[in-house]
Formats: structure tokens, sequence, C-alpha cells
């Protein structure tokens, strides 16, 4: 913030699009990501799978579409899917990912991250009953028991990570990360195993929900968004693609931040930051589908046991630091 | 003798602020004497209302005022009435200055609102002489500055609002609400009465300027303490001193509910700081602890009594409690800070916690307005029988919808801005040296970090099923939107919702002289942070700026509907429902009130309420209904009252016999008593 008053207006400039880039990366490689991981998914389960450009392909179609609403469809339901997909793109530009301290990084700490994604939820959660069906009630139902165990985890670990770095700021927990002889804890492999059970069940992945399922038994986010059609779809998978990047960004980021430019930037550093974050999300992209395809999925009712888990290390991870800082 | 003369005109000019405002609450008293006399009259709900509104704005303005710009200012004024020798005190410093906004807010709003709904009332003699009672009274237990005053009028907020928790005694469930709120509230008074006397002390000076003087022993402010917490808290809705809330709340006529949730439960939670904060100084660190544990459970405990609620007061209601309880955790976390001396952190939970007794005032008030509209719309107060009125009623929708997502602390509202700034006061409490705080603390963030998260449950719920869908019942299929009063005042606290969401800085310099005065500490001014951010300890530790996120949120929704409207189609077709291929016409099949919270009271609720599920299903050939019944059961009722009250009949079975008893039986037993006392008195010498 203190960055803006002295500087140039040539540097704001400079600074802006550093910001920019950051923004319409996230957007322009989440569909990517998505590719990624079902054209891993397909090859480990012995399918051709489709080409990792079908998302782009899918989102640009669906936009095109006449969008069909039922006829009790309120505005709430046409408004959701631009609401859910500013909320996630506003939160995802967010996160650092190639750079810290970007122009806007001062603006959101990583509560208001989650609380953002919170906000994308409570829309969908209510455009799933918007039209009054059976289905969009069962999953919004449900959506709302899984926040409900995984955002008190994904706080916690918020708390964990707060508590080493010494601050909420994702820039500065990543530039502590990097700068700072952390080394390993206790507490943060606590939290790492906790995140990615949060970010596995808010992605609506294997074990908590199937991405590619139509089966209604086991439907959580389909279920919500099966009314959805043509350029409200579009909205909609593009947002899920988007949230599935921004968790792959904020584990890096908080776990992974090595490569990141945390001083001046110039075209070569650049160049090599964009290619490390990239990497990075292609290994995770990558690591996902393997860990889906290794496990089955879960009832309803084993979903607090899978979040409570988390909740409980996540927990047990404050706790240590609270009793001492070298945890 | 000119001297002199000045003095007494500077102090006259110094208590302006309070003769305003006591000559408020004397126009609010005088309201209620000519309400008696006009209410069955044909305009009686309009003078009413329309007089407290021009009364409760002017004293809002008056507070406003004094906040604003008497800095470090504490006028008092002193009336000789009341206990002879002692004299009612006054006084308006920070503290009560800004409770005297909360309370003026809610006052001036819940009469604009009863403009409109109040013409509804089938009994309006039951509610208009007692309303503006309730009003004065609430201002006058802010304002008061001896223990007989402030008892009093605690006293009489208590009856004024019990009176019209009773209107509509032809119900026998109003009734029950209305015996167990006197029960409950005669509790609190109680314990108030005996935490004043003990901080008195033997010499009995019950004016707080001399409490405050006076330092108690440890023993002394310790039982004090306690009793404070179980009397304001009692009245402000602690778990397990909850019970009587979310009978007594909904029974009322809705703008009344939404003054005793958003309003009174905020003069409890004055009463607590008040005492604890100022008349007892210095907190002990177990005191801290007590706090904040019960905060934590409160909190918890508040939102899952709320998801398994289908009566849409109730609900609102039992939400209260969880806002509570986010309340004292910001105040036992003062209170923690303050006992290790780190004043710039309490200095963060308080503002934390005060924050949030504004927010939840404005947002619960906002809530059972809408849940009135929809009341006066429908008839209905039972979600499961409502749904689709946002098609019918759309401007309480948009303000319904507001308040929800206020209240589910969602950026960019204001709700959220109160639940960080606790958070962000956990987060430093690693400092704290005492481990049972090392522990405690910890626990109580994760048990804020669940009530969040099921607060966002409850309140997709409660919209959800009442505004969205297809409507369950003919009413709710031939609601009409309310009168423009009502929706004036929802619109008006639904755009306070936004504002202090967005430029929350501004209410947090609002604070600071409140903050500085109980804490000795403040939070940096942050009017003067760039681009208005807030920022509560340090830029490089954690900063939040709810205009540009909202900026940018707005930003990013409108260029994405305009560039796929633009380059890709706005085509839409309306058609008939799809749901996968098999439409069932019949409403019934949404998913109700009790099915949405199914999953989370399987999960939480069979540990926490024993919920019991039974199916009766026909058997083959029988033409009879199926039947499905929930029990939840309230673990306060079952663990704490249910036995009380028994021990209390046995009790009362057993001294019956002393009701049949012989002259010289009873001439015995009075003697004995006198000995026995006069014994005691001696050996206490």
């Amino acid at each position: 913030m203190a960055l803006i008053d002295n500087m140039s207006v040539q540097d704001l400039l400079g600074e802006l699009a550093a910001q920019g880039l950051q923004m319409f990366l996230v957007l322009l490689l989440a569909p990517l990501m998505l590719g990624v991981t079902r054209k891993v998914k397909a090859r480990l389960l012995r399918r051709r799978g489709p080409s990792v450009l079908l998302p782009y392909r899918d989102i640009w179609k669906l936009m095109h579409k006449e969008a069909v609403l039922a006829h009790n469809a309120s505005w709430v339901y046409r408004s959701a899917p631009y609401l859910i997909f500013a909320a996630t793109w506003v939160a995802a530009a967010l996160v650092p990912t190639y750079a810290t301290g970007l122009l806007f990084s001062w603006s959101a700490d990583l509560i208001a991250i989650v609380a953002l994604l919170a906000t994308a939820r409570f829309a969908l959660a209510l455009a799933g009953m918007d039209v009054g069906t059976a289905f969009g009630g069962i999953g919004s139902s449900r959506e709302m028991l899984i926040s409900s165990l995984a955002e008190p985890a994904m706080l916690l670990i918020a708390f964990t990570v707060a508590l080493v770095a010494g601050t909420t700021q994702l820039s500065a927990i990543a530039a502590h990360m990097i700068h700072e002889p952390v080394g390993l804890r206790v507490s943060l492999g606590l939290a790492l195993f906790a995140f990615i059970f949060v970010g596995v069940a808010e992605n609506a992945r294997i074990p908590i929900d199937n991405p590619a399922t139509h089966l209604e038994l086991t439907m959580v986010h389909e279920a919500m968004v099966l009314e959805y059609s043509g350029r409200h779809l579009a909205v909609i998978e593009a947002a899920a693609a988007l949230k599935l990047v921004l968790y792959f960004s904020l584990l890096i980021c908080l776990f992974a931040p090595f490569g990141m430019i945390t001083g001046e930037k110039s075209f070569q550093t650049l160049g090599i930051a964009l290619g490390v974050y990239v990497a990075k999300l292609l290994v995770l992209a990558v690591a996902l589908p393997i860990g889906e395809t290794a496990v089955a999925k879960m009832r309803v009712f084993r979903y607090p046991i899978f979040l409570g888990g988390a909740f409980a290390a996540a927990a047990l991870a404050v706790f240590l630091l609270f009793v001492s800082q070298s945890f | 003798m000119l001297a002199g003369g000045r003095g007494q005109g500077a102090e006259a000019e110094l208590s302006m602020p309070v003769i305003a405002v006591l000559g408020g609450v004397a126009a609010l008293i005088a309201l209620a004497a000519i309400a008696i006399a006009i209410a069955r009259t044909g305009p009686a709900t309009g003078i009413v209302y329309g007089a407290s509104l021009v009364v409760s704005a002017f004293l809002l303005g008056v507070a406003l005022f004094q906040l604003g710009t008497g800095a470090g200012m504490a006028p008092s004024l002193v009336l000789p009435l009341g206990l002879p020798g002692l004299g009612s005190h006054f006084r308006m410093d920070a503290l009560a200055s800004f409770f005297l906004i909360v309370v003026n807010l809610g006052g001036t709003l819940t009469s604009l609102y009863g403009l409109g709904y109040g013409r509804h009332e089938t009994w309006p003699a039951r509610v208009l002489p007692f309303f503006p009672a309730f009003l004065a009274a609430m201002n006058l237990v802010v304002l008061a500055d001896d223990a007989f005053t402030f008892l009093l009028s605690w006293e009489l907020m208590s009856l004024a609002s019990w009176a019209i928790v009773v209107a509509h005694h032809e119900a026998p469930a109003n009734t029950r609400a209305g015996y167990i709120y006197l029960l409950m509230a005669s509790f609190g008074t109680l314990c108030l009465l005996l935490a004043f006397g003990l901080l008195a002390g033997a010499g009995g000076d019950y004016a707080f300027a001399a409490i405050r003087a006076a330092k108690p022993g440890e023993l002394v402010a310790g039982l004090a303490f306690v009793l404070a917490l179980a009397g304001a808290g009692s009245k402000a809705g602690l778990v397990p001193l909850h019970v009587w809330l979310p009978l007594a709340h909904p029974a009322a006529p809705s703008h009344v509910s939404a003054l005793l949730s958003g309003v009174m439960t905020k003069v409890g939670v004055y009463g607590f700081v008040r005492i604890v904060f100022d008349l007892i100084g210095e907190p002990a660190t177990w005191s801290s602890m007590v706090v904040l544990a019960f905060g934590g459970i409160t909190s918890a405990l508040g939102v899952l009594y709320a998801l398994m609620q289908h009566d849409l007061k109730r609900l609102l209601a039992y939400h209260t409690v969880e806002n509570i309880g986010i309340i004292f955790i910001g105040l036992g976390l003062a209170m923690a800070f303050q006992a290790n001396g780190m004043g710039w952190a309490a200095a963060l939970a308080l503002t934390a916690g005060l924050f949030h007794v504004f927010n939840h005032s404005i947002f619960k008030s906002l809530l059972f307005y809408g849940a009135g509209a929809v009341l006066t719309a429908t008839g209905e107060r039972d979600m499961e029988r409502l749904g689709g009125l946002i098609h019918r009623l759309p401007h309480t929708g948009v303000v319904f919808l507001i308040g929800c997502a206020a209240i589910s602390a969602l950026p960019p509202l204001n709700g959220f801005v109160s639940e960080w700034l606790t958070f962000q006061a956990i987060l430093v409490s690693p400092q704290i040296a005492q481990w049972g705080l090392k522990f405690l603390i910890p626990a109580v963030g994760a048990l804020l970090a669940l009530s969040a998260a099921l607060a966002a449950a409850c309140f997709v719920k409660a919209f959800g099923v009442t505004f969205l869908g297809r409507p369950r019942t003919p009413a709710a299929e031939d609601a009409t939107e309310v009168d423009r009063c009502s929706l004036a005042a929802m619109y008006v606290l639904a755009a306070i919702c936004f504002l202090a969401g967005v430029l929350p800085g501004f209410v947090i310099d609002f604070l600071a002289p409140v903050v500085r005065d109980l804490a000795g500490a403040r939070l940096p001014p942050q009017s003067a942070m760039r681009w208005l951010s807030i920022v509560p300890i340090a830029e490089s530790r954690s900063s939040y700026n709810g205009m540009v996120i909202l900026a940018f949120f707005l930003c990013s929704a409108v260029l994405t509907a305009t560039f796929i409207h633009r380059f890709a189609t706005r085509a839409t077709r309306r058609s008939a429902i799809w749901d996968c291929g098999y439409p069932v016409v019949s409403p019934t099949t949404q998913y109700t009130s009790s099915s949405f919270a199914m999953p989370i009271r399987r999960v939480f609720g069979t540990t926490v309420f024993q919920v019991h599920e039974s199916v009766k299903m026909p058997g083959p050939g029988e033409m009879s209904a199926a039947h499905f019944h929930v029990k939840v059961l309230d673990p306060a009722w079952r663990l704490a009252y249910g036995p009380l009250a028994r021990a209390t009949w046995m009790a009362a079975q057993k001294l019956n016999g002393l009701q049949f008893l012989t002259i010289r039986q009873y001439l015995t037993l009075t003697v004995s008593t006198l000995i026995i006392l006069l014994l005691l008195v001696v050996l206490w010498r």
C-alpha cells in the first residue's frame, strides 16, 4: 500500500499490468488444468480421454447457446452464475501466483479469501434452491453440510499458517516462507494434510463428490447446477475450473512458494517465475487424479469422518503453535 | 458572584446532552401515558409510532453528536429523585453514547416500520402504550449512573417488554413464553442486585462514581463478576440462560421482536461491559476464561439450535444467541489481553466485540422486519408452508437476502468485518502467558469458525426455503408486497449493512473513544489509512479493504456478463422445469426446512440435541398417511432447567407442611429463628 504513494506513473502502470497479468493468468490456465486432470484420469482408467483443450471448447460452445430458464426462475437464479464467477475470480486473482507484493495484494488476506469463496458458495446454494426441485435442494443441503465441515478446517489452516508467518497476508506469508528459515514443521505438515482434504472436498472431487457423475444419489455440485444451461452453465463451469486453480495456487503459495519473485521484476525473472508456477500447477493437476483413482467415493454420512479428520489435524496444528512457536 | 454564575453556566452547558436525552425519555414516557388514553381511537397507531420516530431520531442525533465530538467528555447530571441521599445520577460517557446510538437507531427504524406494520395489529391498545415505555427504559438503563436508577430502569425495561410479549395471550404458547421470560428476568435482576450490593460494599454508596473509585477485593470482584455475567447474560441470551429468548422474541409483534432481539440483548451486553470493564476494573485471568468458554459454547450451540428450527422468527431468535456468543468471545478476549497488560490487543478485541454489537443490531432488526413482512403478507411464520415469495415480495426479498448475507459474515458486508477483527484478535493471542488461555483460545477460535460456517447454512435455509422455490401453500401464492414505511425501514438497514461493510474504518474510528475509555488503548486511526483499508495492527500483518473487494467484485461480474451478452449470446428461453427429465408438479416435492437441515441434524444433532426421528409408514393396503416426526431436545432444558424445576417442586411439596402448624409451633419456629440469627451476629463479631 505504501508502495503506491512514492511511485511514478510508469511504475504504477507496470504494477497494474503485473496484477492484471495474474488476474488473467489464472482465468486462462483454469480450463487447461481441468483438462489435464481429466486427461490423466482417463489415461489411468485406460481410456484415451478427450483433448486437454476440451474444457475451453466446452465453455466456448456453451457460451453461445441460448439459456433455457424455468418459468419460475427468479433474478437470483439468473444473476447467481455471474456472482459466483466474480467472487471466485476475485479470490483467485488475489492469491499470489508468480510474485509476491502485487499492487492489490493487501486488499484481502487469507481469511477474506476463504470468506469470498463462502460468498460464492452461498450464491450457488441459493441458486440450487431457486427453481424448487428436489435435486437442487439435495445438492444445496449437502453442499452446506460439506462447507460447514470444510470451512472451519480451512480457517484453522489459515490460523496455522498465520501463526507461523506472523501475518494473514498471503503475499507476506509467501515471502516469509521463502526468506525465513521456516524449516520442516509439524504444524505445517498437519496443515498441509488438512488442506488437501479440504481442497478435495471443496472442489467436489472423489471421495467427496464425483465431477463426472450424473447419478442422482451421489451428486452434490452437479445437483445444484442441474437446471442450468447455455451461457449460465458456461460461467458456472468456468468458476468451478477457477476454483480448482485457486486451491492449487493457494497450496503453492502457502506450502511451496519457492521460485516466486519477491523483489524487482524483470522480463527474465518473470519468465522463470511463470514457468515455475505453471510447472507446479501441472504437478498438482497430475497428482490430483492419481489420488482420485486410488480411492472410492464415500457415502454422504462418512463425510464428517473425512472432514472431521482435516478439522482435527488443523486444530492440533493450531494448538501446537499456541504451545510453542517452534512447532 | 459573576465567576460562580459562569461556572454554573459552563456546568449546565456540559450536562446539556444528558438533559436532552432525559427530555427525550420524558417525552417517550409522556407518549406512553397518552397512548393509554388514545389507544382505542383510529389514528393512535400513526400518532404513537410517528412521535416515537421523531423522539428516537432526536435521541439518536444527540448520541451521535456526543460520541462524534465530545471526545473524553462525560457530561453528567444528578436529579433529586429516587432514593433519599442518593438521587438519580445520569452520565453520558463514550460507552453510554455508543449504546444510545444502538438503542435509538433501532428505536427510530422500528418506529418507522411500526407506522406500517402496526396497522395490522388486532389489539393496538395492548402494544401501543408499552412501546414508547420500552424505548424510554432502554435509554434510561444506558444513561443511569447509579445502581438504583440502573436497576429500576432495567426492571422497567423487562416489564414493558414482557407486556408486549404477552400482548397476544390468547395463544397458550405466548403465555408460557411470558411466564418463562418473567422468571428469567427476575433471576437476572436479582443477580445484578447482589452484584451491585457487593460492589457498593458495607458503606452502601450506590453511585457508579463511588463504586468505580473503591477497588474491590479479589473475592468481592470475583463474586460480582459471576453475578454480573449471570444477570446481564440472562438478558443477553448466554447459554444456558438463553431459554426464554427463543420463546419470548417470536411471541411479540415482529417490530418489537426486532427490538428485543436486535436492541435489548445489546442492553444486556451493555450491563456486562459497564460492570465488568468499567466498575470492577482490572479483570482476573480466570474471569476472562469463563467469558471465553461461555462465548464459544453459546456461539456454536446457538447456530445449531437455529438450524433445527422451521419457524422463521424462532430461527432468528435462536440465531441471536449465536451472535451474543460472538460478542462475548470478543469481550472475553479483551479481558484476557487486559489481564496480561496487552492494551493494544485488548483494544482490537473490544473493537471487534462492539462492532459486532452494532452489526448485529442492524442485521437482526432487518431480518425480523423481513419476517414481519412475510407474516403480514402470508399470515405464516412456518417456513414449511412458505416458498417462492421472491416473486410476490420482490423488495422484501432483496433486503432479506442482504440481511442473510450480512449475518452469514460474507464479504463485502458488515458481518464479515467484525468476525475478521475477532479472528485477528485470536491470532495475536499466543503471546498470552497463561496455559489455560493458551488452550482455551484456539478451541474458542475453532468454535467461532464452526459457527461462522453453520450460520451460512442456516441462512441459505432461511432464505432458500422461504423466498425461493415454489409456493407450498395458497397463502404463499397469493402474498402481496408490504407497505412503504416497512420497506423504507428495511432499505435503510440494508444500506447500513453495505456501508459499514464497505467503509468499516469509519465505524472503527467512531468506536475509538469507547475503546480508549475501557481498554486504555485504541486502534490506529483508520480513516488515515490509504484507500480506506482497515489495518488493525500493522500493514505487514493484516489488512482488508471492503471497498476494493466490492469494486473488483462488481467489475468482474459486470464485465463477464457484458462480454457474454455482447460477444456470445443473450438469447433466453423460458420453459418448464427440467429436473433430470422427471419434473414432478407438486410443490411438496421440494426440499423443506427440515429436509434441508437433515444432514447437519444427523451429524451434529444426535449427540448435542438427542434428536429423535421416527417414521410411521402405513401397512400394505392401508389408506392412512405416513408420518415423520422429529424431536429435538434443548440440552439446557434437559440438563439444567428440568432438574431445577423438579427440585423446586419437591421442595415446595415438603415445605407445604409448614403451612398447617399450630400456633405454638409457629411461635417456637419464630423464636428459634430469632435466636439463631442473634447467635450468628454474635459469632460474626
